[in-house]
This record gives structure tokens, C-alpha cells and sequence, in this order.
């Protein structure tokens, strides 16, 4: 008896020491012994937001179904193999049409060279034969989860140029992506930051076609119609639409970029964006340039005309400029995006939970607030109602408390408004065990036991109703962690945490004070 | 200090017509106002945009609405515990999640100036995560039920098992009445608090099942009735103390922990009062009855 108690007592002791050691970088910080990290407060305590984006990876497939066109074209050319066509139909399925003898040798080629496609149909057409194809499954797999990789990657790279501290970027299902950003205070502008697709082309303007009768009846074969807007000075802020007629090919893509950087021109330039280009992109651009003298250069981005510029002379420094009336914010961004590169595939937005800094420093206020009084008010019910053994009972609900958080401290779990109340719910049922351990050894005592058989009938009792009580709370917090998210989870693991320590401090924790009090025979009474 | 003095013999089961009535006047009655009224399902399980907006100065819910009127966003205007506190509910085919945050930015800069107002809260759920959101909560109830009857089945003996569920699905029922009473939103914290109800209406059926339990074994002579009923009494004052400490905090939480958090305190309170009475007026009834069940 006597050397079970030292045990247990050095045990507290050491679990105290512990608990002390990982709660303290809660409260303070930069002592070598300590471990890094506190609690943690979870977007709705200190504000931010949390944005689930969906890929839409169909168009990364699209996409990647027009470069093996491409492709695939530039491989026949060369071959001196002919073909009528190469189309790409409304299913993304590869449309090749030739004639019968040409058709065998595009599908040796197809075999050898294009793996990632299978024919999935062939047949004879109105003038030859014609051969659909499609990705591979694996293929078509291969390209959708890459585009997911290469999204998460570029969103990344925006969000710590944009400036958050501790964000969490991750995948989340099979396409979406998971973007947490505490503390953010213009959700808006990350927001547009993170879903702008930045598809930067350059595409040459065609100006001896007619702009106005390509908007009005589609544009000719090979050009396309996208618009620019500027602002007209006499009206302010409203801005205007231009429509300009571009040669549809595009010349170069943001992939030529290695960095962009905003910079200030002359009073009637304002704020644009300078883009260096990396060696192929300089090459390709001083190519450009130099074929195109005297015409117009559209830079495109995201199907929008930023600028068109007339191409003045051979372009060999690799660095190119858009100007575009940008606020100095805008042009950040722009800067960013670009530099960042241009997601494979546009996103969507799923789900957005914002929450200002001032309603999560409110939150935690009130938080803290009802957690007092809610403690305050137990511990004096307590007492008043059990005396002795309510006293022990209050100081098993602070070690308690103490010992919840820091276990909570010790996993990093994060702290929502609900795990708040988790833990407040806590306090109200954690003397629970304790009451049901005095209720029972009232009964004994009233059964004339002494105190000793008293305690340990008590004890013995009342501990399989605690443990089948607690267990099924239990299991209801399991259940809501494994179906939950977010500040549910801060919630259930408050709550499964906080059954963990209330079973050990309302059990064995007062069973220590019992046990020394018999121990020392000094019990003659209890106060229950 | 005793709430209940020892040898209380309070004939409960003898009550239990009138708490069958009571509890099917007012099951009945929820599930009325159920399928006819419907939960009020919050952006979480419906889809759309809530909008949380605090004004600096005095504007009226009326003005407000106005402005919203004149846009093509639409929205449902809903008072926030007052100082100036409004909500804003969007339907999912008026608010796109990209631009809505901006798009409402708009309307109140218009109406009442840049600044004059503070975005306090958004919440935009896609349709895609709203079902998803719905589905996984739907199941995490069924989930929870289903194990936690067939915990105390192992346990103890399924009549015991069934009694909980009975009991269990009974507050829950009871407490979701109470919020398309009081008007309050289902959204993922409310379905957490129905859970952890569920869980404690389970803990205080399973502390008196122990004690059923352990009085079967010590009077072996007495009737079923007579063995319940004693039991009951004899954990009564645990049953009250421990509800009273913890409506003693959660009614701290209700009046001191803001708005955000009140409708969540709301479902605990109300479940935890629907917890003290079904466990004397519908667990252990129910354990009888499947008891006679079983004799007969």
C-alpha cells in the first residue's frame, strides 16, 4: 500500500512536470527547454479563411489533347505522311481522316511514338478512312492527378509570395485542394490571387480585318475576337470594351517568363508589369519581333487584351513589359501570378469559410470569459455541496483542466470556438465521475462502514458505471472526428481529450489522497 | 448538503403513462413540425452564402434589406443578437462563391459607404460539398446510434441497448424541435451538438443500467418494477447534480459566449434537460417494457 502510493504520487508529479512543460510555450515563448509550439487557434479563433478549390482537371486533359495534336501533326509533316485531318471532336476524342493507305502508316505511327493515345474507333468515312483516339486510362489518370501536383504547386508558390504566414495547402479527395490561410486580411484579393488561371499569351493583332463584322457574324477561320478594357478618362471608373480581332495562334505563353517585377514608367505610363524571359523565351521573343516589325502584339491574359503594343524593332534584351492603367495592387499581383506561372487547369471554388479578425478575437474573449464563470460556478457548487470530498473534487477538475491542455498542447490540436465549448462542456460533466464516486460512498458510510471500506467500496463501485458512461461519450467523439471537419474536429478531440483526463484525475488522481489519508490513519471522518 | 436524502422512494415507473404521453404529444408533435415547417438547414447542408456584417453606425434591418433589394444578389436579411449585427443568407443560384464576397462588398458600399461596415463571417458552400456535408452528418448520426446501442448490448443485455437508443433518439428528436422552435439554423456544430447529446443521454442511461444491474444481483426476490424504481432513486442525486454542474456552465456559455457559439449552447441546454427526463421517464420504462416483452 505504502509503496504503491510513493509510486503514484511520483507519477502525478512527473505527468504535473510534463503538463507544466508542454502548456508553458502556450503562454510564453523562447525558453531553450521548452518545446516550440502551443495550443494552436484554428481559423475562427484568430481569424482567416479556409477555401476548398476544385481542379477542374477535364481541361488540363483538354489541354494536353491539343499538344499531342500538335504534336502529332508537326511528327506527320515531317514524315511526309498525309493526312485530311486532325480535328479534336466535342468529346476530346483525336479525329485523324486520311486515305486508306495513309491511315496504315499514321498507325504505325501511333504506336510507336504515341503510346499515351489508344484507337478506340476506326472505320471508313465519306473520303478515306477515318481513326478516333483517346488517352490510355492510366494516361488520362497520370494527367489529372499531375494537374492536381502542379496546381497545389503554383498555389504555393502565389500564396507565400502574397505573404501568409503558416498556410496549409493540401489535396484534399481526389481533385480538390485544401487552402487555409490564418490571420488573412483581405480574403478577397487571396481569393482572386489564388483562382486567376494566368494564362499569359502573346498573339498578334490583324488589323487589315474587319473587327466589327468578325463581333458581329464569328470570326474567320484561324482569328478570334477577345476584348481589352480600358478606362475612358472622361467617364471615371467605368471601363470600356474594345474588341480586337487576333490571329487565333498563339506565339508564346507565360511559360517563357522567369520573372516579373513591377515597375514605375512616366506620368502617362504609370505602374506596369516588366517580365524577364528565360533563355528559350528570349530566343522565341527576339524571333517574334523580329518577323513582326510594325505590327500590333496583343499580350493576353486569361482570354483578356491587356495591351496591344506595336512591335517597333527587334526585341533581343528578353525582356518584354504589360502596361494596363494597374493600381499598384493589381499590378503586385499580376506580378505574382505570372511569376508564379499559370495554373494547368482553372479552379473553382467549392466552399469558402471566412472569418474577420475581430469576431476571432471576440470569440476567444467570450470564450475565456464563459470558461471562467462556467468553472467558477462548478467549483463552488461543488464545495458547498460535498465539502471535503468537494474541495478534492475541485482540485481534481483543475489538474483536470490543466492536463487537457496540455495534451492538447503536447498534439499541437488546434483550438476552435466548439473545442472552447468542448472543454466548458468538460467542466460541467468531468465532476461527473466524482460525484458519482461521493454518492456512493455516502451510501457506504450510511451503511455503517468505516471509512476506509467506505473509500474503497466506493471507489470499486462506482468505477465500472464511469468507465461504460465515459466509453460511449467517447465513442460519440470518435465517430464526430471521423465524419467531421474543421472546428467540428477541434470539437471532438476537446471532448474525447477531456473524457481521457477526467477519468484519470476524477479516478485515480483523488484516489491518491484517499489512500495517503488512510494510509497515515488520520481519517477518522470523512467528509463527504 | 443533499439534494435527495437517502431512502427517497419516489414511485417513478408509476408515472410512466404520464411520461409516455408527454413524450409522444411532444415526438409527434416535432415530427409534425418536421415535415411540415422542416429543420431550417444552414448554409452547410443547403448550399448558398451567409454573409455576417457588422455596422458601425445605427442601420435598420429595413435599410439593409432595401439595399439588398435593389441588387441583383437578393439575400434574406436576419437580425444578429442587435448592435448592429445582421446576417445575410444567399441562395446558392444567386451568389457564385468566387465573386460573392466581393459582389456583396459592392451593395453595402453603395448603400452605406466604404468603411461604415465590417465583414464579420463568411460562408459559402458549393452544392457539391453541401451534399456531401449532409451526407456525412446524416451518417455520423446513424453511425452513432448504432454503435452505441449495440455498446451497451455487450455490455449489458440488448432490452438495456434498446432502452438507450429509445432514449437517445428521443432527446435528439426533442432538441431539434426546440431549434425550428427557436428558429435556429442546422449547420455542422448544431449536428455536433446532437451528437454529444446522444452520447451523454447514453451515459446517464448507462449509469443507471449499472445500477439495475447491480440491484438484480442483490435483490433477487423483488419484482423488475421494484428493482428500477430503486435504482432510479438511489442514482437520482448523481442524475440531477451532474446535470445541474453542467447546465451550470453551459448556461454561462449561453449567456456569455456570443452569438456565434449561442445556438450551439442552445442544442446542449436543451438536450441536456430532455437527457434528465428521458432517462427516468423513457430508458428505464423501456427496459421494463422490453422486459415484459421478453416474459411474456
Amino acid at each position: 500500500m505504502r509503496q504503491s502510493l510513493v509510486i503514484r504520487l511520483v507519477l502525478l508529479v512527473v505527468c504535473l512536470g510534463a503538463a507544466g512543460i508542454y502548456l508553458a510555450p502556450s503562454f510564453v515563448s523562447g525558453l531553450w527547454f521548452l518545446p516550440e509550439n502551443g495550443i494552436r487557434l484554428g481559423l475562427d479563433l484568430q481569424g482567416g479563411s479556409h477555401l476548398v478549390l476544385e481542379v477542374e482537371v477535364e481541361k488540363a486533359v483538354e489541354n494536353r489533347m491539343r499538344r499531342v495534336r500538335t504534336a502529332l501533326r508537326d511528327e506527320l509533316r515531317e514524315r511526309g505522311i498525309a493526312f485530311k485531318g486532325l480535328e479534336i471532336d466535342s468529346a476530346g476524342e483525336l479525329v485523324v481522316t486520311a486515305s486508306q493507305g495513309g491511315m496504315e502508316r499514321i498507325r504505325e505511327l501511333l504506336t510507336a511514338e504515341f503510346s499515351q493515345l489508344e484507337v478506340s474507333a476506326s472505320g471508313a468515312g465519306a473520303d478515306g478512312a477515318e481513326l478516333r483516339a483517346a488517352f490510355v486510362a492510366r494516361e488520362l489518370e497520370n494527367i489529372r492527378d499531375f494537374a492536381v501536383d502542379q496546381t497545389l504547386e503554383t498555389i504555393r508558390n502565389r500564396i507565400d509570395q502574397f505573404g501568409v504566414t503558416e498556410p496549409t495547402i493540401q489535396r484534399q479527395g481526389q481533385h480538390d485542394i485544401l487552402v487555409q490561410l490564418p490571420g488573412i486580411q483581405d480574403p478577397e484579393r487571396a481569393k482572386a490571387l489564388i483562382g486567376k488561371t494566368a494564362l499569359l499569351e502573346f498573339k498578334l493583332v490583324d488589323e487589315r480585318g474587319d473587327v466589327q463584322a468578325a463581333e458581329r457574324s464569328g470570326a474567320p477561320p484561324g482569328r478570334e475576337v477577345l476584348y481589352g478594357y480600358e478606362d475612358t478618362a472622361s467617364s471615371g471608373v467605368r471601363r470600356e470594351k474594345i474588341p480586337y480581332l487576333l490571329e487565333a495562334r498563339t506565339l508564346m505563353t507565360g511559360d517563357a517568363i522567369a520573372d516579373a517585377n513591377v515597375r514605375r514608367g512616366d506620368q502617362l505610363e504609370g505602374l506596369y508589369v516588366e517580365l524577364a524571359l528565360n533563355s528559350v523565351g528570349s530566343t522565341a521573343f527576339d524571333r517574334l519581333t523580329g518577323e513582326n516589325v510594325g505590327r500590333l502584339l496583343a499580350i493576353v491574359l486569361d482570354g483578356r487584351v491587356y495591351s496591344a503594343p506595336q512591335i517597333r524593332e527587334r526585341i533581343s534584351g528578353g525582356v518584354a513589359s504589360i502596361t494596363g492603367n494597374f493600381s499598384f495592387q493589381e499590378a503586385r499581383d499580376l506580378a505574382i501570378v505570372l511569376r508564379a506561372g499559370a495554373l494547368p487547369a482553372p479552379v473553382k471554388i467549392l466552399e469558402e469559410r471566412t472569418v474577420g479578425p475581430s469576431l476571432g478575437r471576440d470569440s476567444v474573449e467570450k470564450g475565456v470569459f464563459s470558461f471562467i464563470l462556467g468553472s467558477v460556478l462548478v467549483l463552488i457548487f461543488m464545495m458547498a455541496y460535498y465539502r471535503g470530498a468537494g474541495v478534492l473534487a475541485d482540485v481534481a477538475l483543475v489538474l483536470n483542466i490543466f492536463f487537457m491542455m496540455a495534451i492538447l498542447a503536447g498534439f499541437e490540436a488546434v483550438l476552435t470556438l466548439p473545442g472552447i465549448a468542448g472543454i466548458i462542456l468538460t467542466l460541467g460533466m468531468a465532476v461527473d465521475a466524482n460525484v458519482l464516486i461521493n454518492e456512493r460512498i455516502r451510501e457506504e458510510v450510511r451503511n455503517g462502514k468505516s471509512p476506509r471500506a467506505a473509500v474503497d467500496t466506493g471507489y470499486e463501485r462506482a468505477i465500472p458505471a464511469i468507465l461504460d458512461s465515459n466509453l460511449t461519450t467517447f465513442l460519440a467523439g470518435v465517430i464526430l472526428f471521423q465524419f467531421g471537419t474543421g472546428p467540428i474536429r477541434g470539437f471532438a478531440v476537446t471532448l474525447c481529450v477531456g473524457i481521457l483526463t477526467t477519468v484519470i484525475s476524477a479516478v485515480y488522481g483523488t484516489r491518491i489522497y484517499y489512500d495517503y489519508r488512510l494510509t497515515r490513519r488520520n481519517l477518522v471522518r470523512l467528509s463527504v | 448538503m443533499e439534494i435527495i436524502k437517502p431512502g427517497t422512494r419516489i414511485p417513478f415507473l408509476s408515472y410512466r403513462r404520464w411520461g409516455f404521453i408527454l413524450s409522444s404529444v411532444l415526438i409527434v408533435g416535432v415530427l409534425l413540425l418536421l415535415f411540415t415547417k422542416g429543420p431550417n438547414l444552414g448554409v452547410d447542408f443547403e448550399g448558398g452564402t451567409m454573409v455576417h456584417v457588422k455596422f458601425g453606425d445605427a442601420v435598420t434591418i429595413g435599410q439593409l434589406r432595401a439595399a439588398l433589394e435593389q441588387s441583383p444578389l437578393g439575400g434574406v436579411v436576419q437580425d444578429f443578437g442587435g448592435a448592429g449585427e445582421y446576417l445575410i443568407r444567399m441562395e446558392k443560384s444567386t451568389a457564385q462563391i468566387d465573386t460573392v464576397g466581393r459582389d456583396i462588398r459592392n451593395v453595402l458600399d453603395q448603400g452605406f459607404g466604404q468603411g461604415s461596415y465590417e465583414v464579420l463571417r463568411v460562408e459559402s458552400v458549393g452544392p457539391k460539398v453541401g451534399d456531401d456535408l449532409r451526407r456525412r452528418g446524416i451518417l455520423s448520426v446513424i453511425f452513432a446510434t448504432i454503435m452505441m446501442g449495440a455498446y451497451i448490448w455487450i455490455r449489458f443485455e440488448l432490452r438495456f441497448g434498446l432502452g438507450a437508443i429509445v432514449a437517445l433518439i428521443h432527446d435528439v428528436l426533442i432538441t431539434l424541435g426546440a431549434l425550428v422552435v427557436a428558429n435556429f439554423e442546422l449547420d455542422l456544430p448544431i449536428v455536433a451538438a446532437l451528437l454529444t447529446i446522444a452520447g451523454y443521454s447514453v451515459n446517464d442511461t448507462v449509469v443507471i443500467c449499472d445500477r439495475i444491474r447491480e440491484n438484480m444481483r442483490k435483490y433477487r426476490r423483488d419484482s423488475m418494477e421494484k428493482i428500477i424504481n430503486t435504482s432510479i432513486n438511489e442514482t437520482l442525486g448523481r442524475t440531477i447534480l451532474t446535470t445541474v454542474t453542467t447546465l451550470l456552465v453551459l448556461t454561462a456559455l449561453l449567456v456569455l459566449g456570443g452569438g456565434v457559439i449561442r445556438p450551439f449552447a442552445f442544442t446542449l441546454f436543451v438536450g441536456f434537460l430532455a437527457g434528465l427526463y428521458s432517462t427516468i421517464f423513457v430508458a428505464t420504462p423501456m427496459i421494463l417494457f422490453f422486459e415484459k416483452g421478453r416474459r411474456r
